[in-house]
């Protein structure tokens, strides 16, 4: 995938459409800006906001959970801060990081000059900050926070101050509602775009698998996404409207809510994971200097991942008065996932195998990902077997097994992303050094914090609780102070990115000497990606090509 | 692709690994809390079972990845190619292979595993149709004969408190079950959704407001057991529990008879602390629903605290 005109690849020739703005370019991130560039980086700026504040609800409710008695918060807040941080966590940092990011690279990579629908774009980015900031002054209500867990099961989520037509419960649900809106708007771009936009030669099996992996997780989206709207929409009409359809008492089924609710939301583990393997699948080949092993079964991969994903929901309600069929064939179907994320497993695996690795920060961080998303794979497929989940479900087995997925595995891929495309993103390089001290600064307490909750799984300590036997204080204080250090994490990133993004030294066009169209343009890329639309000739992942390993120019940005 | 040499190395570790594992899949039994049940015994062979494959797939990538970063890196300025393979049809279809087959065994052993647990009384609520009857065909411990449950208990739910009924009318906060024999539990749930879960029996069930839900279970060990809400049930959530006592038939039906006759305290953690907040450092005072008053409490007598 290279494009003709074959300019020096590391020729650090300064964009000339990008010199005498920089004094004003912070503006734009502030204005309704149709430049799907200025909307990834809105995108990935503002989440990494939301994802410092759930953070912090997470170091509130692991100190609260260093004692076994309650003593830090009273048990209102703390299980207004745990429905928080899943709420946080899930629809204002990863789900929209990813769509940030997809924003960013989906049109360089496949060679177009803005996504299909810019306008559209830009609404849905400035639907979020509104519904998070919606959902964030919830804490200052009288009677708070929704209090019922991000499941927001019925008919708990129900319970709520009768005479208060706006309560937490209410604004969660509008808040998710938008959100929800925001995502198929971004849905059916990227779809759109993916489908229509690329550049002469790019067919399918030429993208770059992060491509596949954001296309496959965008029709998720389109696909399952109503499931929940309609749920939350029910929910809001029992809540407010005196309506019963989730309501035990008057012949309503809670069960249904259930239902509807994995529809979308075990999909939308795939939604927040599968752009996680696509940057896998782009750092580990620049990196270890390999073609992607077996490049059109992981592109394959990608999508079966999609499909298996839609009927495996019940899973997740093996011990809500599920029936023993529906339990054997849901565990039949989880089990299957396993083959296709296996399959990508492997591949990566076999692209590092024999090759010439490159251990900077975005490899680091991308091996680790790969490595524990191999633990929580392994969990995940033990929780799928019903006999064995019936035991640990609800507990902090589960727990442990899903923060694998989503910090150990989703955060850091998110982590070598905004090191790996750093350089192209700010025309300026990060500092390695810092890079690495953050890599070790997040991975051992990572492993720290989400390994102890396995054990405290098994034994039997449920997930949720604010206050816990004795008996599990020892793993609750591991797992506590991990997460403090991972807090403390943060710190050398967030000096690391900005004071790189202000003050690094200026990076060329591609320092990683990687494939991908967007490595054809400047760092940072002009306004209309590429002076003219690149032709595609060539596969993806042309490692063996010498325009890739011949080094022209030693500098490369470190 | 590869020498003779290293296709020796690739059999010694796979050997390895398999020890390994094997061996690790024997340590997972000590990580779960004693098995009280006969289910529970299933379970944590399933288990085991589950963290040998699961070990063996973790440590093999590991170790290839560990090797790679150990042997295969480069010199900082060079950029050329480390193998030109793109990919290998035969390797591919291999390790598309290996995890189907391994999810299709784990599949059978968890269905096998679940048949028994189902024969021995993880009965369903409702029978769309009937699962298949295929018995097990290793069942060394316990005769997998379905009979039915020699003791209906009805357990009753609600924010924040558990509440038993036993055959002869006796209702009481406390669980007891007698031992060797298998108790049907009625479940039912008053206001939200909560769960049956004490960690000793490795059973867990939702109980849904509005429906009967049965649960039958044998308890094989004696003793005092935890009985918790698994399923998140608002403000006081953590303090939903109360004791599981197993007994002898004889301590149990003692206990029976005692209990019919002895008065009623009523006593409930939730109660007590809403009444009584403990302190904590933040106080946020937001709305909580108010814990019902238990049903019925029973005093019980010292001599049958074992």
């Amino acid at each position: 995938m290279t494009h003709d005109l074959s300019e020096d690849i590391t020729g650090d020739q300064e964009s000339k459409n990008y010199q005498n703005k920089s004094e004003n370019t912070w503006r734009e991130y502030f204005s309704f800006n149709t430049d799907h560039k200025v909307i990834g980086v809105q995108y990935m700026v503002m989440t990494f906001i939301f994802f410092l504040i759930g953070g912090l609800l997470a170091m509130l409710i692991r100190a609260e959970l260093l004692t076994p008695e309650s003593n830090l918060v009273d048990r209102p807040l703390y299980n207004g801060l745990f429905t928080m941080h899943g709420t946080i966590m899930i629809f204002l940092w990863i789900i929209p990081f990813n769509a940030g990011l997809s924003n960013y690279l989906v049109p360089l990579m496949i060679g177009a000059r803005d996504m299909s629908f810019p306008l559209l774009n830009a609404i849905s980015f400035w639907i979020l900050p509104p519904a998070g900031l919606l959902l964030l002054s919830s804490f200052f209500l009288p009677n708070g926070t929704a209090q019922a867990g991000w499941w927001s099961y019925p008919p708990i989520s129900l319970q709520v101050p009768g005479d208060q037509f706006i309560n937490g419960e209410f604004i969660w649900i509008v808040s998710l509602v938008l959100i929800g809106i925001s995502s198929i708007m971004g849905a059916v771009n990227f779809v759109t775009t993916i489908f229509w936009m690329r550049a002469p030669g790019m067919t399918f099996f030429r993208m770059p698998v992060f491509v596949w992996s954001v296309f496959s997780a965008q029709l998720l989206q389109l696909i399952n996404l109503p499931a929940l709207t309609a749920a939350l929409i029910l929910l809001l009409f029992d809540l407010s409207f005196g309506t019963q359809f989730f309501k035990p008492d008057a012949n309503g089924d809670p069960i249904i809510y259930q239902h509807l609710f994995w529809f979308y939301s075990h999909p939308a583990v795939y939604i927040m994971a599968l752009p996680a393997f696509g940057i896998f699948a782009e750092v580990l080949p620049a990196f270890s200097r390999n073609p992607l092993f077996g490049y059109r079964s992981v592109a394959i991969a990608t999508l079966g991942i999609a499909a298996v994903s839609i009927f495996v929901w019940v899973h997740h309600m093996f011990t809500s008065a599920t029936p023993g069929w529906m339990r054997m064939t849901f565990m039949a179907t989880s089990m299957l996932v396993a083959i296709p994320t296996g399959i990508k497993a492997f591949a990566w695996t076999a692209t590092i195998w024999r090759s010439k690795l490159h251990l900077e920060t975005p490899m680091l961080f991308a091996m680790g990902g790969a490595a524990m998303f191999i633990f929580g794979g392994v969990t995940g497929v033990m929780l799928a077997a019903t006999p064995f989940d019936i035991h640990v479900n609800n507990t902090y087995f589960v727990v442990g097994h899903f923060h694998y997925i989503v910090f150990n595995t989703i955060t850091m891929a998110i982590f070598a992303a905004i090191y790996y495309w750093f350089p192209k993103i700010t025309g300026r390089m990060y500092a390695e050094g810092w890079g690495k001290l953050h890599f070790w600064l997040t991975f051992i307490p990572a492993n720290i914090t989400f390994f102890s909750m396995h054990p405290l799984g098994l034994q039997g300590m449920l997930r949720r609780v604010s206050s816990y036997d004795p008996q599990y204080q020892g793993w609750n204080v591991i797992a506590s102070l991990g997460s403090f250090l991972l807090g403390a994490s943060t710190l050398p990133f967030i000096a690391n990115m900005v004071g790189s993004w202000l003050y690094g030294p200026k990076a060329v066009n591609n320092p990683w000497h990687a494939t991908g169209l967007e490595w054809t343009t400047s760092s940072p890329p002009p306004p209309e990606n590429f002076q003219e639309i690149p032709v595609v000739t060539k596969p993806p992942y042309d490692y063996g090509d010498p325009k890739y390993s011949v080094v022209l120019d030693a500098d490369n940005g470190e | 692709m590869f020498s003779v040499f290293e296709y020796v190395l690739m059999a010694f570790y796979v050997a390895v690994l398999m020890i390994i594992s094997r061996w690790i899949g024997q340590q997972a039994f000590s990580w779960m809390p004693p098995q009280a049940t006969t289910e529970a015994q299933r379970v944590d062979d399933l288990f085991s079972f589950l963290v040998s494959i699961g070990v063996f797939i973790f440590l093999g990538l590991i170790g290839i990845m560990v090797y790679a970063i150990v042997f295969h890196r480069a010199s900082p300025k060079d950029y050329s190619e480390g193998h030109p393979s793109r990919g290998d049809a035969r390797l591919e279809i291999l390790w598309t292979a290996t995890p189907t087959l391994l999810v299709v065994w784990i599949a059978l052993q968890s269905f096998n595993i679940y048949q028994q647990l189902n024969i021995l009384g993880l009965n369903q609520i409702v029978h769309l149709h009937t699962p298949l009857e295929s018995a097990p065909a290793y069942a060394a411990t316990v005769s997998d004969v379905p009979k039915p449950a020699s003791e209906t208990i009805d357990v009753f739910a609600k924010q924040w408190d558990w509440s038993f009924r036993y055959p002869n009318n006796v209702t009481s906060n406390q669980l007891h079950l007698p031992i060797n024999r298998s108790t049907r539990l009625n479940l039912q749930a008053q206001d939200v959704i909560h769960g049956f879960y004490v960690p000793e029996f490795r059973l867990k069930q939702d109980i849904v407001p509005g429906r009967k839900i049965n649960l039958v279970l044998t308890p094989i060990r004696e003793g005092k057991y935890r009985l918790k809400d698994s399923q998140f049930s608002g403000t006081y959530f953590a303090l939903m529990e109360t004791d599981v006592y197993v007994e002898s038939l004889d301590k149990y039906n003692q206990w029976l008879t005692q209990t019919a006759n002895s008065e009623q305290t009523p006593a409930n953690q939730a109660v007590a602390e809403n009444i009584q907040p403990p302190k904590t450092l933040f106080n946020s005072g937001w709305y909580t629903v108010a814990p019902a008053q238990p049903a019925v409490a029973n005093k019980r007598k010292l001599t049958n605290d074992t």
